[in-house]
């Protein structure tokens, strides 16, 4: 692969990107005609079932599938055993990858344990798959699972991510060492000078909740045998169907060339669909075992048990600042808790430190995190990755600084935060490639100061301050991020004239609803000077692009976006000088301008007469075949930001709050489509207020899981959602031409941070400090009766 | 172990699937027309329209009843198809999200374009199947009304914000103090 260059320069100002086109998507999809994997009906499919454990851990002591083998309609019937050598476990390989810069420059503890596609020994969380059944109908494949009888030998459970860590605590997994999975440490500056010299040294542990990214739809994978060809052709919900092509024929033992994966219209990923499950290897092993079509969807308890899970961060914070509460040094110890295995390596955790401290200037940092398994379902990269977990640790320290010396959270943030001066800023810590951590642009004070545009807040203070004496409680809280967005090591795009004179452009990075067949194509557009009507727009196919990464970690605008631009402009400079070599002029006489060809001193013409006439024309020119394709590598992160704010009502006798107002000012850079942009901040900061208020994916003591279906496990609705007043600033990165930043993620965010600094705002007479999410009823309510506790025993 | 079975024959006609429930006729109209057929008594209305029928635009999202995905309207009223049998829709007319546009959109499906009400489009048929059945009414809809049925459906993706907008252009909500007052 080699970096396509393009020889035309930028000169006309862009027509399309930037403008608030509708979405093309839509018609089909409002018609009841998406295609998504569970609609694809081929004839004679098999469906699966799957036995799943229900210990949090235990040995398999015997496993008897002989009545589920003569059950109604069944195929076939695998268990682990069977699998042996035959199916290799697996391991998410891009993303457990270490880079040289942080094994030179941090040398973390980084253990990987591999995942069996199918348990044959010992099992370490409820849902873990141990028998694969084979059925005519999803119905006989469940019904078959029924006959299947396992005898258990119970295990020693442990679920708490740091009693995890005691010397005496049980072993999660038995085959590992010890029940850390990860270890790292980082740091800049002088921490102990940083202390020695504050005025100030805070010292509070803030924690994140597990909770699941839940897709509306669940993952599904329907794999075939081509009748023609004998390859595997696999439909997946992935959000990187190249990594599924490649993790597929890895652990099948067969040539990538003989995998290929598309992806249809896809539900929702946030993460989830990014990150590889044993399921999505075990499906199409079935296919080709069976010669047979078989298929796969979750059902939502599978989804909410035995699908990634997310968050669940402790963070144990030392803040030591001066008099005005500017920040001398921060340090920090993480524990994540990884679940049964570490599946992932550092992505999530590593995140979070480098996250951390991100909008402000901080000298000295000290960050260490631990990774520690528990028997539970693995965590994975969920919307934000680390950083909301991060952003609600630092933004609930920030203000609880602030009460500390009797300030107004937000001057103690505005002497800290990076402006444009600052700017690139380097922070002193490595980033995720081991490179050293940069931002490009941003003016976070700038956002700040929209923020109080936004909210009037010495009006709020006075009305709260009157409230209070009629009994209501209103609070205001800020959450302030970073995102470094825009992650490598490439995206790769191919764009192509068509006989129709259509221009089908193919890129590594699908969609899973952000409208990339308008966005994508706005970008295509101006590039190539043809209406998006004339464009059409292909994510993710394997068979037609063979290297990609796929849409994960804001990256999809940033290196798909680039990919395209580049071989848009590649392709419109080839159709110019295939148009003049035609008509025996010079390039600089031919422009393609709105899809014509225009030819000095001849009639133009459409692309289709024109791939028509260079198809009769004997031409040796090379860009004769019309077809552009360039990778783009992004030279750094493109650091997004945003800046939240709610205003919350909290009745102190039900423990409900009520959000009146939110504010979300953020800033990506140019934006190529401002209605989808808005809808992805919009979407993402719901994600978070259910996060911060709702969402809870819960284990017992016994590492059973209790909220396994949409009655247990609270999503967001209709009625939790206040309405969401968005401002912008806008800082092009010149990181990249188009001059885009990664949005995707950033609204998840600051929610959390920001409801649990106003909820604890709110009852400040009270005395409550928010320490953990989600900040329910039953919450608030303990936080009161603790704080009553403690005012009536006062003077022990 | 592993057992593979000769799968079962794929010509002239795959055999009906063995089921240990009991089959039933069932006459009903979907969209408007007629279907005659047997079911499987514990076959759901939602696996019915999507694997019978090759309606897939009905999605399922739980299978639990909370999601609100799988709506559509059976005699007019918004139901969980992932709720129903199919086996107890004999005589019923139902009613997917196919049935909704001729040439151009429904009035529904329109507000939810032009409100960006959705992004991945997964949970949108069920959204416009629940709102349809309130856009239908003659009389007009409470507030309560509108919020619980919107409460009924889950969106992950979009923040709800246009969806509720497009829930507000096409069903004629009572102000207060009016009609549904009196
Ligand atoms: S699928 Fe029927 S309510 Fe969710
Ligand atoms: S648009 Fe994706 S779930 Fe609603």
């Amino acid at each position: 692969m080699s970096e396509s260059t393009s020889t035309r320069e930028a000169t006309e100002a862009p027509r399309l990107v930037g403008q608030p086109i509708p979405r093309v998507e839509d018609d089909r999809l409002l018609r009841g005609q998406g295609r998504f994997v569970d609609d694809v009906t081929l004839p004679d499919a098999l469906h699966i079932a799957f036995l799943r454990s229900p210990h949090a851990h235990a040995r398999i002591r015997s496993l008897d599938t002989s009545a589920a083998e003569s059950a109604p309609g069944v195929v076939a019937v695998y268990d682990g055993r069977s699998l042996l050598g035959v199916v290799e476990p697996l391991v998410n390989i891009e993303e457990v990858r270490v880079p040289p810069g942080l094994i030179e420059g941090v040398a973390p503890i980084v253990k990987i344990q591999p995942m069996p596609p199918l348990a044959h020994d010992e099992v370490n969380y409820v849902g873990q798959p141990m028998v694969m059944v084979v059925a005519e109908s999803r119905y006989l494949a469940e019904d078959a699972v029924e006959e299947i009888l396992v005898d258990y030998e119970p295990l020693p459970v442990v679920t708490d991510p740091e009693r995890a860590l005691d010397p005496d605590s049980p072993l999660a997994l038995l085959e590992a060492d010890d029940n850390v999975g990860l270890q790292a440490h980082i740091s800049t500056g002088d921490m102990e000078a940083a202390i020695a010299g504050a005025h100030v040294v805070l010292e509070e542990t803030f924690a994140s909740q597990r909770y699941v990214p839940s897709p509306m739809e669940t993952r599904g994978v329907v794999a075939s045998i081509d009748p023609f060809s004998a390859r595997l052709q696999m439909w997946s919900n992935t959000q990187t169907p190249h990594r599924v092509r490649d993790h597929v024929a890895h652990a099948l033992g067969i040539s990538t060339d003989d995998v290929t994966v598309t992806t249809p219209d896809v539900g929702g990923g946030f993460g989830q669909k990014g990150i590889l499950i044993v399921e999505e290897i075990l499906v199409p092993f079935a296919a080709r075992d069976l010669g047979r079509t078989v298929r796969w969807q979750a059902d939502r308890t599978e989804n909410l048990v035995a699908d990634t899970h997310a968050r669940e961060q402790i963070h144990h914070l030392t803040i030591a600042a001066d008099a005005d509460g500017r920040l001398l040094g921060v340090r920090d110890r993480c524990i994540t808790n990884m679940g049964c295995r570490n599946v992932v390596g550092l992505v999530v955790a590593y995140n979070a430190l480098v996250h951390l401290t991100g909008p402000y200037r901080v000298p000295a940092l000290d960050l260490e995190l631990v990774g520690s398994l528990t028997n539970t379902m693995f965590t994975a990269p969920y919307r934000g990755a680390g950083r909301p977990e991060a952003a609600f640790a630092m933004e609930r320290a920030m203000d609880r600084l602030a009460v500390r010396l009797g300030k107004d959270p937000a001057e103690v943030r505005r002497i800290n935060l990076l402006t444009e001066e600052d700017m690139p800023y380097f922070s002193g810590l490595l980033d995720r490639r081991g490179l050293p951590q940069e931002i490009d642009t941003g003016d976070y004070v700038k956002m700040l100061d929209m923020v109080e545009e936004m909210i009037d807040f010495p009006t709020f203070r006075e009305e709260q301050a009157r409230l209070r004496g009629s009994g209501v409680h209103r609070g205001v809280g800020l959450g302030m991020y970073i995102e470094m967005s825009g992650l490598g090591p490439f995206e790769s795009a191919r764009a192509t004239v068509l006989p129709s004179g259509t221009v089908r452009v193919s890129t590594g990075s699908p969609s899973q609803g952000q409208g990339h067949a308008t966005s994508f194509v706005q970008v295509a557009a101006d590039a190539l000077d043809v209406p998006m009507d004339d464009i059409e727009l292909v994510g993710g196919d394997t068979y037609n692009l063979q290297y990609g990464v796929g849409t994960i970690a804001s990256r999809a605008m940033v290196t798909a976006g680039n990919a395209i631009d580049m071989a848009c402009r590649e392709l419109h400079t080839q159709i110019e000088r295939a148009a003049a070599g035609l008509h025996g002029v010079a390039p600089e006489d031919v422009a393609l301008q709105a899809g014509k060809v225009v030819v000095a001193g001849a009639a133009s013409m459409t692309l289709a007469e024109l791939v028509r006439a260079l198809t009769r024309s004997p031409s040796d020119d090379p860009s004769a075949g019309l077809s552009a394709h360039a990778y783009f590598r992004p030279p750094n992160y493109a650091t997004s930001s945003g800046l939240h704010a709610a205003v919350v009502e909290v009745d102190t006798a039900t423990g409900a709050t009520s959000i009146l107002d939110y504010v979300v000012v953020h800033e990506a850079g140019n934006i190529v489509n401002p209605t989808i942009a808005d809808g992805q901040i919009l979407g993402g900061a719901v994600q978070g207020i259910g996060g911060a208020l709702l969402e809870h994916l819960q284990y017992d003591a016994n590492g059973q899981p209790t909220t396994a279906t949409y009655m247990d496990y609270l999503m967001p609705t209709v009625e939790t959602v206040p309405e969401i007043r968005l401002g912008e600033v806008f800082y092009p990165t010149p990181t990249n031409r188009l001059g885009v930043k990664g949005l995707g993620e950033g609204g998840a965010v600051g929610p959390q941070a920001a409801i649990a600094n106003a909820v604890e705002d709110a009852l400040r007479p009270h005395g409550v400090v928010v320490r953990s999410t989600p900040v329910n009823p039953d919450h608030i309510r303990r936080l009161l009766r603790e704080s009553a506790a403690a005012t009536t025993s006062g003077g022990e | 172990m592993t057992i593979k079975k000769a799968a079962a024959p794929r010509s002239p006609v795959t055999p009906r699937l063995v089921e240990p429930t009991a089959w039933r006729h069932v006459d009903l109209e979907v969209n408007g027309s007629t279907v005659s057929t047997e079911v499987e008594s514990r076959l759901l209305l939602s696996d019915f329209l999507r694997e019978r029928l090759a309606l897939t635009g009905t999605h399922v999202g739980c299978e639990q009843g909370a999601c609100g995905a799988c709506t559509v309207l059976l005699d007019g009223r918004a139901v969980r198809s992932c709720l129903t049998l199919a086996a107890a829709c004999t005589g019923r007319e139902v009613r997917t999200i196919e049935g909704l546009a001729e040439d151009s959109l429904h009035p529904v499906q329109q507000a939810f374009h032009d409100h960006h009400g959705l992004q991945c489009g997964f949970c949108t048929p069920g959204f416009v199947m629940s709102i349809t059945e309130l856009h239908e009414r003659e009389e007009p809809v409470s507030e309560d009304e509108l919020m619980d049925q919107l409460c009924g459906n889950i969106c992950r993706c979009t923040g709800y914000r246009g969806i509720e907008r497009a829930a507000r252009q096409s069903v004629r909500v009572a102000t207060e103090g009016g009609a549904d007052d009196e």
